[in-house]
């Protein structure tokens, strides 16, 4: 069993693999709706390699961070949902 | 039957084809002729249309598609020349009346503009600015340093305070386009998107499907093509670029302007940058502004769009978080006195002029269509024609009559 961190999604407090991307350790933890189209429709991660930017989320109050990039990280706070 | 008809199908005017055989019947005579349906040609479009007159529209692309598209569509209100403010003041009081009828694609947005002084002397400018609105009734609020970072706190903590128009609007314009001609159409217009009119005099528009229009009046409406249209029309392109950023909703709040930005456009022949951001409604933020005169390409131009971004990030430090997603530039259509020609040509008979609004086209286009409107069918303008009619002194010999 590798290590693993907790990060804060949303307000809670989560366990995750210490050694994933962000974007696979929400796609772990069933997370569907990462952020909303301008229309309102859910987005999650399509190319997982930093292209596409349909994962992004808010980090620690960081608006449009791509998530298939960025590594897990204890005290990591998460936002989804967002623009 | 069909085999009396030509297949080339043009000529409509005549209904006979070049070839000789006889075309379909299309209507071809109208009261008006429009080339363009940028702002400009389709808000003239609307008023004529509604006024009764019969209308045809041509544009070589699509509702919007030039300057339309490449403005921040900031309605506001200027002070600059005594003719600039009641076209200006004018224009905005029919962008409220018009407001609600807006479709919510227009996007129509009551945000006020807030002029930001960076030191002492603006702020002067400032005081005087305001004074000027009051004494001509319009609403305008100084606002000191506390009050400027309440109303816009992103930007940099050390400017002197700012200036809070609170009747300033933003638009998207090009759906405001896309809604005046679709509205124009709805009550009897004829639009012919992806044709351009390649000639127009003597009662007659030529359209490069080779086809014909006949009209009474025929209108260029036509931007920086307005010169090419009609020759010898005062009016050069000053090259603007645009930069929009991801979503950050909450980030701005209103029209944001520096109050060296008139300084910038009046700065007639050398380059210039100014801060200037519009909030949109989805978060998103409209970085400008940048003025290059003499220059008709449309690319990018790096260094000019750095020394445009430092700007603002020299007013607006946490601009540099967000992510600029597009850049594109844009050619404003400008005279040599920076108010726009409307009204019928000098030499031309039949052929009328609704071009050259630089920078203010988006603002100034229900003004000069009601202007052009009255002066059309007889009536008197709400407001003076004299300061903005092609044939005037400050533009007549300056560059008219020049090929």
């Amino acid at each position: 069993m590798s290590e693993t961190v907790r990060i804060v999604l949303n307000g809670d407090e989560r366990e995750v693999p210490a050694e994933a991307t962000l974007a696979a350790a929400l796609l772990g933890l069933g997370l569907m709706r990462f952020r909303n189209s301008v229309q309102g429709e859910p987005r999650a991660p399509l190319c997982g390699m930093g292209a596409c930017q349909e994962c992004r989320v808010t980090v620690d109050g960081r608006m449009h961070v791509r998530s298939c990039m960025t590594p897990c990280r204890e005290g990591l706070r998460v936002e989804t949902d967002q623009p | 039957m069909v085999g009396s008809w030509c297949l080339h199908g043009v000529g409509t005017v005549d209904s006979r084809c070049f070839c000789g055989r006889a075309v379909p019947v299309v209507r071809a005579n109208f009261d008006v002729v429009i080339a363009g349906a940028g702002i400009v040609g389709a808000a003239c479009a609307l008023e004529l249309t509604r006024a009764g007159l019969s209308v045809a529209i041509a544009d070589p692309a699509f509702p919007g598609a030039g300057a339309t598209a490449a403005g921040m569509g900031h309605v506001v209100v200027m002070q600059d020349s005594e003719p600039q403010f009641r076209l200006t003041s004018w224009s905005r009081r029919l962008w409220q009346a018009l407001a609600p009828e807006l479709p919510a694609e227009a996007e129509y947005s009551p945000c006020g503009t807030l002029w930001v002084a960076a030191d002492e002397e603006e702020l002067a400018a400032a005081r005087r600015l305001r004074d000027d609105a009051s004494a001509r009734g319009l609403s305008a609020e100084l606002l000191d340093p506390a009050g400027l970072a309440e109303a816009e706190p992103q930007l940099r903590p050390g400017l002197s305070g700012g200036l809070l128009i609170p009747q300033d609007a933003v638009v998207y314009a090009p759906a405001v386009a896309r809604w005046m001609i679709r509205s124009a159409v709805a009550q009897g217009a004829v639009f012919r998107p992806g044709v351009a009119v390649d000639s127009m005099r003597d009662g007659r528009a030529k359209l490069s499907d080779w086809t014909a229009w006949s009209a009474g009046a025929l209108i260029n409406a036509a931007g920086m093509g307005a010169a090419r249209l009609t020759r010898g029309l005062p009016i050069q392109p000053r090259k603007g670029h645009l930069v929009i950023t991801d979503r950050a909703p909450g980030f701005l709040h209103h029209q944001v302007v520096e109050l060296g930005y008139t300084k910038s456009v009046q700065a007639l022949t050398s380059d210039s940058v100014a801060f200037n951001l519009s909030p949109r409604p989805t978060g998103q933020v409209l970085i400008g502004s940048s003025r290059q005169s003499g220059v008709d390409t449309e690319a990018v131009d790096r260094p000019i769009l750095e020394a445009m971004l430092r700007r603002a990030f020299s007013f607006m430090p946490a601009l540099r978080e967000l992510s600029a997603i597009r850049c594109w530039t844009g050619l404003r259509a400008a005279t040599p006195d920076k108010l726009p020609l409307i009204g019928p040509h000098p030499e031309l008979a039949g052929v009328w002029i609704a071009a050259g609004h630089e920078g203010l086209g988006i603002t100034t286009a229900l003004g000069t269509a009601r202007l052009l409107a009255a002066q059309l069918t007889g009536r008197v303008p709400e407001i003076p024609a004299e300061p903005y009619l092609p044939a005037r002194q400050t533009v007549m010999g300056r560059e008219l009559n020049h090929e």
